[in-house]
C-alpha cells in the first residue's frame, strides 16, 4: 500500500519536475528572444544620441563659423579640411586588426589618405595664416 | 573605466575643433586656433591607438609617417596661386578616405562591433551606405573640381542633352541599390554603389563653370564634413559625428555666401552650365561704341594726383600673378600721401577668401583689405578706382538691367568714383558672358595689356616722374 502511494507521489513529482523544466525552456526561449530586441533598441539608442550630438553640433558650427571674418575663409575651407581628416579614427581602428585582412588594407590607405591631409591641411593652414600681417605703424 | 576615459579624450579633441574654428575669427586668435587643432587631432590619434581593438602598430606607423611625408611636401612646396585647386584635391582625398572606412567597417563588421545576430543590423548597413555614397560623390566631384581648377578640364561648363535625366536615373538606382544592399549585404552591390555614386559625383560637377568653383569647392567641403558625420554613425563615434558636423555647416554656410555674392540659388549653381552660350551674342552689343584707352603714364599721372584710390582685385590678377606688382605700385602711391585700400568682392576669385590671401601674400596688411559691404559706401567719395582682373563684379547692369543674367548680383560701385581705372587684356566679355558698359564710361580708361606687365610699367612711370 505504501509503495504504490509512494510510487504514486513520485510520479507526480516526477511530473512537475518535467512541467517546472518545460516551463524553465520556455522562459529561456522568451528571455532568448527578448535579447536581440534590448540589443536593436540599444543601437538605435545611439542612433538617437547621435542625432542629437549631430544636430547640436550643426548649431555650434553655423555660430562660430559665422563669426570667420570673411579675410579668413581661405585658411577655413584649409582648416576644417584638415580636421574632417579626424576619419582617420575610423580608418586607425580598421587598420590594427590583429589579423591582417582585406578590411585591414582598406584601412591602412586610409590612414594614409587622411594623414596627407592632416599634415598637408594643417600645414598650409599655417603657412596662410603666417602671412596676413597688420599695417607696421 | 577605460571606455569613459576615452570618450573623455574624444569630448576633449571635439572642444579642441571648435576652438580652432572660433579663433578664425581674427588673424590675431588665428595662429593660436590652427595649433589647438593640431593638439586635437593629435590627441584624437592617440586616443585610438590606445583603444583595445587596435592592436598592431607596425603598419599603421608606417601609413601615418608616408602619408604625412607627402602632405608636408605638398604643403610646403605649393605656390599660393595653386590653393584652390590644393584644397580642392584634399577634399578628394576626405572623400576617398570615407569610402575606404565604410569599406572596412562593411567586410569587417565584427571588428566595429556592428555584428548583431550574426548580420550588420539595418541601420548600419544605411548608415555605411550613406558614408559610402557621400564619400564618393565628395571624391570624384573633387577631382573633377581639382582638374577644372589647374586647367586639366576644360573650365567652360560642359553640358550635354539629357544630362538631368542621366543624375535623376544615377541617383534613382544608387538608392534601389542601397535597398536591396540593406537585406542582402553582398561585396559586388557595396562596390556597384561606389561606383554609382562616384560616376554620380563625376557628372554633377562637371558642368559647372570656372568661376563657379568658388560655390563647387565649398559645397564639396560641407560634403567631405557630411561623410565624416556619417562614418560617426556607423562606428558609434561622437567625435567623428561632432567634427564631421561642424565641417559641413561651415561648408554649408560658405556655399551660402557665395550665392549670395552672385545672387544665383544653390540650385542653380549645381545645375550649371551657366555663363556659356551667351557670350557671342552679347558682345556685339556695344560693337561700336567709342572706348578710352589709356598709357600706363596716363594711369601713374592719374593715380598719383590722386587722395585716395580703391584697388578691385579679381581672378585676372591671380592668373596674372601680378599680386607683388600691385603692392609695389600701392607703396609707391603711398609714399606720395595717396590713401590706398582694396575692395574684395564675396565671390573675386576661385574659392572663398582667395584674393584675400595673395594679397597677404604680397605682403598687403589685411587692414587695407576690405569687404563689400564695408567699402562699397566710399566709391563715391573716391578719387581712382583701380580694377584689376575683375569684370563682371564691377557691372553696373547687375543693377539696372533685369534682362542681364548678373541682374541683382551685389556689386562693387567701381563706378560712382572720379575715374575707373580698368586693366584688361582685350574687351572680351566676361565669365558671365555680359558687355560691361563701363567700358564705355566717359569716366573709363582702359588700360589694355597683362596685369603684371600694366603695374610693372606704372611703378616705372611713378619712379620716373
Amino acid at each position: 500500500m505504501d509503495t504504490t502511494s509512494f510510487a504514486a507521489s513520485l510520479a507526480a513529482i516526477a511530473a512537475t519536475q518535467e512541467d517546472i523544466s518545460r516551463q524553465l525552456s520556455k522562459l529561456a526561449e522568451q528571455t532568448q528572444d527578448l535579447a536581440p530586441q534590448t540589443i536593436s533598441m540599444a543601437s538605435g539608442g545611439f542612433f538617437i544620441t547621435g542625432l542629437t550630438i549631430f544636430v547640436l553640433a550643426c548649431f555650434v558650427g553655423y555660430y562660430v563659423v559665422w563669426r570667420v571674418t570673411p579675410a579668413l575663409h581661405s585658411p577655413l575651407m584649409a582648416v576644417t579640411n584638415a580636421i574632417s581628416s579626424v576619419i582617420i579614427v575610423g580608418a586607425l581602428v580598421a587598420a590594427g586588426l590583429k589579423t591582417l585582412c582585406f578590411a585591414s588594407w582598406l584601412g591602412l590607405v586610409a590612414v594614409f589618405l587622411a594623414s596627407i591631409n592632416i599634415f598637408g591641411g594643417f600645414i598650409v593652414t599655417a603657412r596662410m595664416l603666417h602671412m596676413y600681417k597688420k599695417k607696421a605703424k | 573605466m577605460t571606455a569613459s576615459f576615452i570618450a573623455i579624450s574624444y569630448l576633449v579633441c571635439a572642444v579642441l575643433f571648435i576652438l580652432a574654428l572660433r579663433g578664425l575669427s581674427s588673424p590675431e586668435s588665428a595662429v593660436q586656433g590652427n595649433r589647438l587643432g593640431i593638439l586635437g587631432m593629435t590627441l584624437a590619434i592617440m586616443t585610438t591607438l590606445c583603444l583595445p581593438q587596435v592592436a598592431s602598430y607596425g603598419l599603421i606607423v608606417a601609413a601615418l609617417f608616408a602619408g604625412g611625408v607627402v602632405g608636408a611636401l605638398i604643403a610646403k612646396l605649393i605656390r599660393m596661386t595653386a590653393l584652390p585647386q590644393l584644397v580642392a584635391g584634399f577634399h578628394s582625398l576626405v572623400g576617398l578616405a570615407a569610402v575606404l572606412v565604410a569599406g572596412a567597417a562593411f567586410f569587417e563588421p565584427e571588428a566595429f562591433g556592428l555584428v548583431h545576430e550574426g548580420r550588420i543590423s539595418y541601420g548600419s548597413l544605411i548608415e555605411i551606405s550613406l558614408g559610402v555614397a557621400i564619400g564618393a560623390i565628395t571624391f570624384t566631384g573633387s577631382i573633377i573640381a581639382f582638374g577644372k581648377l589647374q586647367g586639366l578640364i576644360s573650365g567652360s561648363p560642359l553640358v550635354f542633352k539629357f544630362q538631368h535625366h542621366v543624375n535623376l536615373l544615377l541617383g534613382a538606382l544608387s538608392l534601389v541599390i542601397v535597398v536591396v544592399l540593406v537585406f542582402n549585404p553582398s561585396p559586388a552591390l557595396f562596390w556597384g554603389l561606389v561606383f554609382l555614386t562616384g560616376l554620380l559625383g563625376f557628372l554633377l560637377i562637371l558642368p559647372i563653370g570656372g568661376a563657379d568653383m568658388p560655390v563647387v569647392i565649398s559645397m564639396l567641403n560641407s560634403y567631405s564634413g557630411w561623410a565624416a558625420a556619417a562614418t560617426g554613425f556607423t562606428l558609434e563615434n561622437p567625435l567623428l559625428i561632432v567634427t564631421g558636423a561642424l565641417v559641413g555647416s561651415s561648408g554649408a554656410i560658405l556655399s551660402y555666401i557665395m550665392c549670395k555674392g552672385m545672387n544665383r540659388s544653390i540650385i542653380n549653381v549645381i545645375l550649371g552650365g551657366f555663363g556659356g552660350e551667351q557670350s557671342a551674342g552679347a558682345s556685339k552689343a556695344h560693337g561700336d561704341k567709342p572706348v578710352k584707352a589709356g598709357s600706363a603714364e596716363d594711369a601713374a599721372f592719374i593715380m598719383k594726383n590722386a587722395s585716395s584710390v580703391i584697388i578691385v582685385p579679381g581672378y585676372g590678377m591671380a592668373v596674372a600673378q601680378a599680386q607683388h606688382a600691385l603692392r609695389e605700385m600701392s607703396d609707391i602711391l603711398k609714399k606720395h600721401g595717396v590713401q590706398v585700400r582694396y575692395a574684395i568682392h564675396p565671390v573675386a576669385g576661385r574659392m572663398p577668401g582667395h584674393m584675400n590671401v595673395l594679397l597677404a601674400e604680397a605682403n598687403v596688411p589685411y587692414d587695407e583689405v576690405l569687404e563689400l559691404d564695408e567699402i562699397n559706401r566710399d566709391f563715391s567719395s573716391t578719387d581712382v578706382a583701380f580694377v584689376i582682373g575683375a569684370n563682371d563684379v564691377t557691372n553696373p547692369a547687375a543693377k539696372t538691367d533685369p534682362l542681364s543674367p548678373i541682374y541683382g548680383m551685389p556689386i562693387l560701385d567701381v563706378e560712382k568714383a572720379k575715374t575707373v581705372l580698368f586693366i584688361k587684356r582685350s574687351m572680351a566679355a566676361g565669365y558671365a558672358g555680359v558687355d560691361n558698359e563701363l567700358f564705355f564710361r566717359s569716366n573709363t580708361m582702359m588700360l589694355f595689356g597683362d596685369a603684371k606687365k600694366m603695374c610693372e610699367d606704372i611703378i616705372k612711370a611713378l619712379e620716373n616722374a
